[in-house]
């Protein structure tokens, strides 16, 4: 399938070669760059509003805005996480101003000496997610995600769904490395005690133990 | 291993970063400590569920309807003239 493609025409393909063209006046360079990352741009976004219609716009004004500043962007780093850098504020401009009650940022001061271990260990059943159907399912995920702060959440969402290393996650979010990893591992332990709720092994009379 | 440790080092246990001796600390602690053992078992799954979920895919039809009002954007921009900022 792909080998008859490669055969029409060598596209350019890396997304250096993409963004040199881009920055050159390529349209077509750039707009290859917006296939490649549009889903992307998109789901994290919505992780961060929580809104489909913020999304879209986000999805937009992140383009446009990497469109207009290309000339500024160094190549040090990758097209992608400079793109998802301008994305996250953007998201998190949306998330400000439809809650302006409550600050939202990436800096928050988040309690740490709660760091024991989780309260609740009951074992899953060994499939859970088969215990839902697939819409059901996102609706208990979603719902679930939704629950964690922004700055816990948009971490989880680059390094676990979108598998952003580390070190790229924290330049996305100029946050540092400890930083990154200690809001992943409250994300990851609030997520796994909030689904737990859905995904316990259901034992009759097993209440306590 | 004490459980508190466990955690301190699960995020990097998970990612596959850890050091061979921690590594070895850990999962020994893990054949032994029921409830760390869930913990992580649990955590696994829970990346791995949110991984595989497909939320929030972009629809195609919204897809190309977003990726050319983008490049009509663009190009208006371009037809202003170049930067403001050098």
């Amino acid at each position: 399938m792909g080998a008859i493609q490669n055969q029409l025409s060598p596209p350019v393909t890396d997304e250096l070669s993409l963004v040199q063209a881009a920055k050159r006046g390529d349209d077509s360079a750039f707009e290859e760059l917006v296939r490649r990352y549009d889903r992307n741009v998109f789901r994290i976004a919505q992780h961060i509003t929580q809104n489909r219609e913020d999304a879209e716009d986000v999805v937009q004004e992140a383009f446009l805005k990497a469109y207009s500043n290309l000339a500024q962007f160094q190549e040090q780093s990758k097209f992608y996480t400079w793109l998802v850098r301008i994305a996250v504020n953007e998201a998190l401009m949306k998330l400000r101003r439809r809650k302006p009650e409550r600050t939202v940022s990436l800096d928050e001061e988040i309690k740490t000496e709660d760091d024991s271990l989780p309260r609740e260990i009951a074992d899953w059943s060994p499939n859970p997610e088969q215990q839902y159907t697939q819409a059901e399912l996102r609706e208990i995920l979603s719902k679930t995600i939704q629950g964690l702060p922004p700055g816990f959440r948009t971490v989880f969402v680059l390094r676990d769904v979108e598998g952003l290393s580390t070190e790229e996650t924290a330049s996305a979010l100029e946050l540092s490395v400890p930083a990154v990893k200690s809001r992943l591992l409250r994300a990851r332990l609030q997520l796994r005690d909030r689904l737990g709720r859905y995904f316990q092994k259901r034992e009759s009379g097993d209440g306590n133990r | 291993m004490k459980c508190s440790e466990f955690l301190q080092e699960l995020t990097n246990y998970l990612d596959g970063v850890l050091d061979e001796k921690t590594k070895v600390e850990l999962e020994n602690h893990l054949s032994w400590c029921h409830n760390c053992y869930v913990v992580c078992d649990t955590t696994k799954k829970t990346i791995e569920i949110y991984r595989d979920s497909q939320l929030y895919e972009l629809p195609e039809d919204l897809r190309s309807r977003l990726r050319s009002a983008i490049m009509t954007k663009c190009q208006q921009q371009k037809k202003r003239g170049p930067q403001s900022v050098g």
